[in-house]
């Protein structure tokens, strides 16, 4: 079953296409990894299935629901962890989980198990009275990604959820991110080749706004017949990008 | 309940930075202080406890405004702002989630300005109830100023416009350090223009009971209100639609 479908999505600044006509299909319970060079049209595919920006041509649909049409449906099932670490700086960690469930919607008695929930699960108990702002770069990583989680999203997105890691760190979210495989669908976008491969059910590469090969890695390197995953992006992208 | 869980982490916000409980509360007690003791020395009338409370209460207003844009405005700059526009969050919930907390801790300061001015010596009555309660209105503008500052500007602009200038539009233009008679001219005539001079004199005519006056300078005041309240929504809502353009 279809999780995640895009018709034409466009997204243009003024004569710069963002992202062109793309159209992709991502099943539920899929991992599917978005990677491509700095400008390639990652965030801003990402921004516009998370109702954050608006398109500019065609639509998308989450689990049904038009990104353009249904926002506030659309916004009910997904959850997002950004780029950058979004926590609320002198709130606990408790405290942000209980936050985020609050704002959609649960009660003030769900909220609270199901932060309990989420600090067993992500192992927090050491820091949950700490206040955000206090947390190892590692620690808000795994925080900004349970505040994601909480509300029980069919869709997560993870813009660049390891960057900026340590590689213990990193290791440590890649097993986090591997136990929700086939639980949520979710859309990582990565620049470290390494990690989609190793996260990942299907990986599409892009380039100039547009998804230029998708496959699994051998699939990748298969039709490019390349020694290795890198040398096949390097083919697809860079070939693209000339 | 939405608003609720948002105003809620707002006002965790702003009272778990002690530099704003510093500012916010320890400044205007200390101006309070300061004046009394130079009254003691040398007698004058605008720094009768009467006069000079309303005052001091409304200058602690502007570092509501502070406290309301640097938090709007370090959210809008964050990357949480980018996790609750993608939650279910309408911008109704943003502005009230943001307004909710904040008036009640003004509220407070104003009291707390009173009561430091009992212990100075204000005699105590009913009257400094009344007092503080049509002082609310203004307590508004001063959140809505806030709202729109934060709105608009990033933190460290909202440093700037809200932490100097309107500490000093609320202190050189409101009458609290000196009777703007005394300067006269268009300088009294533009004071009169801006809400400061009205909002510390609904403070002051209420304290000596000239309930009479208090509606000329009331209307000021909540034309001021709607005016800014309905600017700083509009300019929230455009801000965060120009996510979706």
């Amino acid at each position: 079953m279809i999780a995640i479908e895009t018709k034409n999505l466009t997204k243009k600044y003024k004569n710069t296409f963002a992202v062109n006509n793309l159209n992709l299909s991502i099943n539920r319970g899929e991992l599917f990894a978005l990677l491509g060079v700095n400008g390639a049209g990652k965030t801003t595919t990402i921004k516009m299935l998370s109702c954050l920006i608006r398109p500019t041509g065609g639509d998308a649909f989450i689990l049904s629901n038009s990104i353009v049409s249904s926002s506030m449906k659309v916004k009910e099932i997904i959850n997002v962890s950004p780029q950058e670490t979004a926590v609320a700086p002198n709130l606990s960690v408790r405290e942000n989980l209980e936050f985020i469930a609050g704002i959609y919607g649960f009660s003030k008695k769900e909220s609270q198990q199901k932060a309990a929930s989420m600090i067993q699960s992500f192992k927090l108990h050491k820091v949950e009275n700490k206040k955000a702002k206090n947390l190892s770069g590692g620690w808000q990583r795994h925080l900004s990604i349970a505040m994601a989680l909480i509300t029980e999203p069919k869709v997560l997105f993870l813009d660049e959820p390891t960057v900026g890691l340590d590689v213990i760190a990193r290791r440590n979210l890649w097993t986090l991110i591997k136990t929700l495989k086939n639980k949520i669908t979710i859309i990582l976008t990565t620049h470290y080749l390494e990690e989609a491969t190793a996260l990942s059910d299907k990986i599409g590469i892009m380039s100039e706004g547009n998804i230029k090969a998708i496959g699994t890695k051998e699939e990748l390197i298969a039709i490019n017949h390349s020694k290795g995953f890198e040398e096949a992006f390097i083919t697809i992208a860079d070939n693209e990008e000339r | 309940m939405k608003v609720l869980v948002f105003a809620t982490r707002n006002y965790k916000e702003i009272v778990r930075d002690k530099l704003n409980i510093a500012f916010g509360l320890g400044f205007p007690i200390i101006l309070l202080l300061m004046m009394t003791a130079i009254q003691s020395k040398v007698p004058i009338p605008i720094f009768e406890l009467e006069s000079l409370t309303p005052g001091v209460a409304v200058f602690g207003l502007s570092f509501i405004s502070l406290f309301t844009g640097m938090l709007i405005a370090k959210d809008r700059t964050s990357s949480l702002m980018l996790r609750l526009f993608t939650s279910p969050l309408t911008s109704s919930h943003f502005i009230f989630g943001y307004t909710l907390p904040v008036l009640p801790l003004a509220i407070i300061q104003i009291a707390i300005c009173f009561v430091v001015a009992i212990f100075l010596g204000l005699k105590v009555s009913f009257n400094i109830t009344l007092t503080i309660i049509t002082m609310i209105p203004t307590a508004l503008l001063f959140i809505a100023l806030g709202l729109l500052c934060g709105s608009v500007f990033t933190d460290k602009q909202v440093g700037g416009i809200c932490g100097a200038l309107l500490t000093n539009l609320t202190g050189w233009l409101s009458g609290t350090w000196f009777d703007l008679s005394l300067i006269g001219g268009a300088f009294q005539k533009i004071a009169y223009l801006l809400p400061f001079y009205h909002a510390v004199e609904i403070g002051r005519v209420t304290m000596i009971r000239n309930y009479s006056e208090i509606l000329p300078h009331m209307i000021w005041i909540i034309g001021y209100d709607v005016v800014i309240i309905t600017i700083a929504i509009v300019a929230f809502t455009k801000k965060r639609q120009a996510n979706s353009v």
